[in-house]
């Protein structure tokens, strides 16, 4: 009885510091990670050329990328970064719960995300559209003769939504099935299941690389939505909001700038006000921002421009910049797209 | 010299001391979970979680690929309600496969021919020792999806055609007469009823055993035909299943997802409970098969009147438990993307961003589901239960 009395004693004490302590001290974001030494970035690891982890774990693409611009922004290290692959239903409770710092893992900006979630959404590193991906030999060219047709598409994104809103524009109807997992909707358009696959253009490029024949199939050139895809971070913390902004930009500033990784270094000694302010020779924008000086820099020459990045991740799925002359909405504004930075000063 | 009562100090007194461990243990009990409720209302307010269930009557704006009839303009409340029908169709056809399957399975463990107990050892060992959700992408991408394409589908006497997009059937439809036919069914009921009373009386009366429901069933069998007959139209016709642009259309449809998953389940838990039943058959004494069979009693016969009622005392407890687990496991549903109510409740969750809402309503329904089940078979039990006089 003694010993009982003594273990519900013990108890109550381990349990009362609990109770008073509530919540923990609250931190800037960026303290947080450099306390802990590393950034935790959720991302995708199933789309190929934007977040996929290879078999020996090594995680690659767009997306990736940005994930060790910001661990270069702020230790000077890309593989000071912890990715955590979340699924596109678990993503927000990740980040609302702080579990992750930032999520960049193509979500698509809009005003319920932005407004109904407590979210900032960074600048639009990537500018897509949902599309629909279909065998060539089934005589489906346009969305109309989509009707009566059986559509694979994954749970938990705006896709659902944007594809039954444009079956009710036309008039039409189809049957969505609805998976939760990227590969068992590949697997079920792939076997037959399926008459169409929908998803973000990008998502559909990098899904066809995956199927057993990839030239049998062809992505419809009409899109039926905007999908403006960024990093995400949570409301509360503008500095951390202006860090993982700014490292967007500065991608796209060095760009204009034509600082690329490799004449960074050479660059250094430029005297072109706009280079050497980018660069954190002149101001202290670093500071500001609560980083090193030479934060852009760094990111410039340790993960490239917002060309470099695109080229080596989105290029080789097919998806160019400018097709045929006309720019898609990921060229840089200078030769006709939205890519676009506001100035470094 | 006090009482005894006065002599024991009450911080030594047992009963007292019985009675403060429990409050002690209810308090922190207590405690506990208004620190967690403290907790999410802090952190909702927090992070601006606004937290209530009106979002649920705000137009869902997804379409549902199978179950009772759905339109996108229709709410996020009915499109749930959609997934819970979806789910309990699964469960309920689900549970009666189970059933039969391991009832099967169980006894045939127990044959006395070898190749069948070794067929049965087979089948239970490897599908109890896997996951059961690489046995629905099994079932679902190796088998299912592995039947040909839809315009290449095998056609079965009917017809019922079957591809890798299903199954599809004739369906039975009402024409302009089934109102009619249905007074002739409604007349030819009453009627077998006159003839059953009536048989039974005179039967009685004349002290004879015979065959009331008989007779009664071949007036209203007579009745029904006849009137199928004398109407000028067929009240009941068939409506058979054609193929469109890209699918079958009419008639009754079974989706390989939801046949992937009613698959899945009732291999999966039939083994289980094969191994229950086993186990029950295991626990009647051997004395009473010998004794039933000593009667001239035939195989068949000792296992229906003498072995299953007395090894249902054994087998209902723990069968309940694996109905409850066929009806939690269906949520692996979404795996081979048939939308019972986790999946459907998923898409709301991302559509509508309210999570805390769609979980709370996730577990109040299974747990629903779980307590109506398990409150039916303890009544089963109970009944099945050795009366003790």
């Amino acid at each position: 009885m003694r010993k009982k009395i003594l273990a519900v004693g013990l108890v109550i004490l381990l349990v009362l510091p609990l109770l008073s302590s509530g919540q923990g001290q609250p931190a800037t974001t960026l303290g947080k990670v450099q306390a802990r030494g590393k950034l935790i970035c959720g991302v995708n690891n199933a789309v190929p050329g934007f977040g996929f982890v290879d078999p020996q774990g090594n995680y690659s693409g767009f997306d990736v990328d940005y994930c060790k611009a910001l661990a270069v922004a702020i230790f000077n290290d890309p593989t000071k970064v912890e990715y955590r692959p979340v699924t596109a239903a678990s993503r927000f409770p990740a980040l609302q719960s702080g579990e992750i710092d930032v999520l960049i893992r193509n979500t698509t900006w809009t005003l319920d995300r932005d407004v109904g979630l407590p979210f900032n959404f960074a600048p639009t590193t990537f500018y897509d559209g949902q599309g629909f991906m279909v065998r060539k030999a089934s005589r489906i060219n346009t969305l109309r003769d989509l009707n009566g047709a059986t559509i694979c598409v994954l749970q938990g994104t705006t896709t659902e939504q944007n594809l039954a809103d444009m079956a009710r524009r036309l008039g039409i109807t189809i049957k969505p099935l609805v998976f939760n997992d990227v590969n068992a909707r590949d697997q079920a358009y792939d076997q037959g299941r399926c008459d169409a696959m929908t998803a973000d253009a990008s998502g559909l490029a990098a899904a066809r690389v995956k199927l057993s024949k990839p030239d049998d199939h062809k992505i419809l050139p009409e899109l039926i939505s905007k999908e403006p895809l960024g990093p995400v971070v949570r409301h509360g913390d503008d500095q951390w909001f202006d860090i993982v902004k700014w490292t967007a930009f500065c991608t796209m500033e060095a760009e204009e700038l034509e600082v690329t990784s490799k004449n960074v270094a050479q660059l250094k000694a430029s005297q072109d006000p706009r280079i050497r302010r980018l660069l954190g020779l002149e101001g202290d924008f670093g500071k500001k921002l609560g980083l090193d000086n030479a934060w852009c820099a760094n990111v410039i020459e340790k993960v490239g421009n917002y060309g470099e990045i695109y080229d080596r991740n989105v290029k080789p799925l097919g998806l160019e910049r400018i097709v045929d002359g006309k720019p898609s909405p990921n060229a840089s504004w200078t030769d006709g797209g939205l890519i676009y930075s506001p100035p470094f000063r | 010299m006090s009482t005894a009562s006065a002599r024991i100090p009450f911080w030594r007194d047992v009963r007292v001391l019985r009675v403060s461990a429990q409050l002690l243990f209810v308090l922190v009990i207590v405690l506990i979970a208004n620190w967690f409720y403290t907790n999410l209302q802090i952190n909702l307010e927090r992070t601006g979680i606004r937290f209530g269930f009106d979002f649920l009557w705000t137009t869902a704006g997804f379409d549902i690929s199978e179950g009772i009839p759905f339109e996108p303009t229709d709410s996020y409340g009915y499109a749930f309600w959609v997934g819970v029908v979806n789910t309990l169709r699964v469960i309920g056809i689900g549970i009666v496969l189970a059933t039969l399957v391991g009832l099967v399975a169980g006894i045939a463990r127990l044959s006395s021919n070898w190749l069948v107990r070794q067929i049965a050892a087979v089948y239970i060992e490897t599908i109890r020792n896997t996951p059961l959700v690489v046995q629905l992408f099994f079932w679902y991408t190796a088998v299912l999806l592995k039947l040909p394409r839809v315009d290449e589908s095998i056609e079965l006497p009917g017809p019922i055609y079957l591809s890798q997009r299903g199954l599809a059937l004739p369906r039975p439809y009402a024409t302009e007469s089934f109102p009619w036919w249905g007074v002739v069914l409604a007349v030819g009921l009453l009627a077998a009823l006159a003839v059953y009373i009536g048989r039974r009386i005179s039967l009685a009366r004349a002290q004879r055993p015979g065959f009331p429901a008989l007779w009664a069933g071949g007036v209203f069998v007579l009745c029904a035909v006849g009137g199928w007959l004398v109407l000028p139209q067929a009240p009941l016709a068939w409506e058979i299943p054609t193929l469109g642009r890209f699918n079958f259309e009419g008639g009754w449809q079974l989706s390989p997802e939801f046949a992937a998953l009613l698959a899945g389940l009732v291999v999966y838990t039939g083994a289980f409970i094969a191994e229950i039943v086993r186990g029950g058959i295991l626990a009647v004494p051997k004395g009473q098969t010998e004794a039933a069979r000593a009667l001239g009693l035939r195989p068949l016969q000792v296992l229906r009147l003498v072995v299953i009622p007395q090894a249902l005392r054994v087998i209902v407890p723990p069968l309940t438990s694996q109905y409850l687990n066929l009806a939690k496991n269906s949520s692996l549903a979404v795996a081979v993307g048939y939308p019972d109510l986790f999946n459907v409740a998923n898409t709301i969750i991302n559509q509508s961003g309210r999570a805390i809402e769609m979980v709370f309503l996730i577990m109040a329904t299974y747990l629903t589901m779980s307590l109506l089940t398990s409150a039916f078979m303890n009544w089963y039990n109970r009944r099945v239960k050795l009366v003790e006089r």
